[in-house]
């Protein structure tokens, strides 16, 4: 039976919680990565990465799918589909149990939980699901092509989509709900020339509604109350992310927006417990940023392991 | 061809003999972003559904369009990957775009396992 006691856990295995497991596999460290979904995280969303130094372009599955080897090569186990259902980060000895794979204990622990996409909340969004609502312009856009879609939000995901999908769709129209966008001025220039977008702004959305699949989508102005009813078959809904910190709530610092507190050297509030990614309070969200978080992470976790005192006891006879 | 480690369906006979009889779930997609997901939920499951077939299928084969997306059921998806399940012959259960491992569990417990009704989804 493999010995479910390690030097350090790694919770997540996006850009920052594999790379962490590269530096510590590599300096011997006893490492496990426990990921409740795919190996990968946020990478495998996107289609091109054309920003990661040293790689001119890539899907951001190909690059996980490189970390994830590169960290197993160096000896790390790495768990997909891992559901982490208890935990207990306090004392010397962290323990976390995992559905389906059994109770593990670790000196150490990397908080890597990054972000997951921010949702309207509303329940007719689940109801179009699949249905007309996506979250993936590259996946789902064939499906509405010639067709009137509605894309939601201002960053830079939102209005770079509303282009790409401008290109086969009749009307793309974007709707957001402050009266400026969030994006970089270059890419609202390029929305901005495109003749097939168009603009609504200062919306909130009520609802999607359709039958079998979506129709239309119903927006309240923010200041004067005005109903619109847009024509769409379909919806793209691209309005950020927020740190996947709730089960942290109450076992290491977090600040009001959920995001994990750390200082310089990734500590958090709790001795041994690190944090990395795009789960922690930080301004720049970027595979390069987790990357560069993931190794600070290791790293303090090697150097505490190294001066905290705690040492793996022998394995069982 | 889809870089996974479920076994693929690639011909129609394959599709008829899989879905006649017994219990399989097929997610037809593409190598994207919404679909990488769905398969590595299915790998885990494998060894703890022994009786339930998991494939997958490419979306854009000749094969898909005769089968998975000639369904009813799939009428009105507009989103990757499609993931059918069948129980002896009939679509008990159909969804569209990325699912969770619970989400797919659910279903697995609710309309495939022995004991519940093979209801059409
Ligand atoms: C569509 C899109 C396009 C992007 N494009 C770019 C780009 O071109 N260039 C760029 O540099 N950045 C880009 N980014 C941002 C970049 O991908 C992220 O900043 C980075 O990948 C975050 O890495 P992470 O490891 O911190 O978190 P994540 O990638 O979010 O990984 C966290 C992992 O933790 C797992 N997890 C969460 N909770 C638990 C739990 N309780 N138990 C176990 N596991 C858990 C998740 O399943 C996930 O796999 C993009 C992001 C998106 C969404």
């Amino acid at each position: 039976m493999e010995d479910s006691r390690y030097d350090v856990i790694v919770i997540g295995a996006g850009a920052a919680g594999l790379t962490a497991a590269i530096y510590l596999a590599r300096a011997r460290m006893k490492t496990l990565v426990v990921d409740r979904g795919t190996p990968g995280g946020q990478m495998i969303l996107t289609y091109a990465v054309a920003n990661y130094p040293g790689i001119p372009e890539a899907s951001g599955a190909q690059i996980a799918m490189t970390m994830r080897r590169q960290a197993e090569a160096f000896g790390a186990r790495i768990l997909g589909q891992a559901e982490v259902t208890r935990m207990d980060l306090g004392g010397p000895w962290k323990t976390i149990e995992v559905e389906d794979e059994g109770t593990f204990t670790a000196r150490s622990v990397i908080l890597a939980t990054g972000g997951v996409p921010r949702s309207l909340g509303l329940p007719s969004e689940a109801v179009f699901r699949g249905r007309g609502i996506s979250y993936c312009a590259t996946c789902d856009g064939d499906f509405f092509a010639g067709q009137d879609i509605a894309v939601i939000g201002g960053g830079n995901s939102a209005l770079e989509e509303s282009v790409s999908l401008a290109r086969q769709v009749r009307s793309v129209t974007i709707i957001h709900e402050f009266d400026h966008f969030q994006a970089q001025a270059w890419v609202v220039d390029q929305a901005r020339r495109e003749p097939r977008i168009r603009f609504l702004m200062e919306q909130d959305v009520r609802e999607f509604v359709g039958d079998e699949s979506l129709r239309e989508v119903v927006t309240v102005h923010k200041r004067t109350g005005e109903v619109t009813r847009v024509p769409a078959t379909g919806a793209f809904i691209f309005i950020g992310y927020v740190p996947d910190t709730a089960r942290f709530k109450g076992i290491v610092d977090l600040d009001e927006r959920g995001q994990i507190v750390t200082d310089d050297l990734l500590r958090t509030s709790v001795p041994g417990v690190f944090a990395a990614g795009d789960a922690r309070q930080k301004r720049y969200r970027q595979i390069t940023t987790a990357v560069a978080d993931g190794t600070i992470a290791a790293l303090s976790a090697i150097e505490y392991l190294g001066t905290s005192g705690v040492t793996l006891p022998p394995p069982p006879p | 061809m889809l870089q996974t480690n479920l076994k693929h369906v690639e011909t129609v006979q394959d599709y008829r003999d899989l879905t006649q009889q017994g219990k399989t779930v097929i997610v037809c997609g593409r190598m994207g972003p919404m679909c990488i997901p769905v398969y590595g939920v299915m790998e885990s499951l494998e060894s703890k559904y022994p009786d339930i077939r998991f494939r997958d299928m490419e979306f854009d084969s000749p094969v898909a369009m005769q089968t998975i997306r000639a369904l009813p059921e799939v009428r009105n998806f507009h989103g990757l990957p499609f993931t059918v399940y069948f129980r002896d012959g009939k679509v008990v259960a159909a969804t569209s775009s990325i699912q969770t491992k619970a989400q797919v569990k659910e279903i697995l417990d609710s309309r495939m396992a022995d004991g519940t009704e093979a209801q059409a989804g």
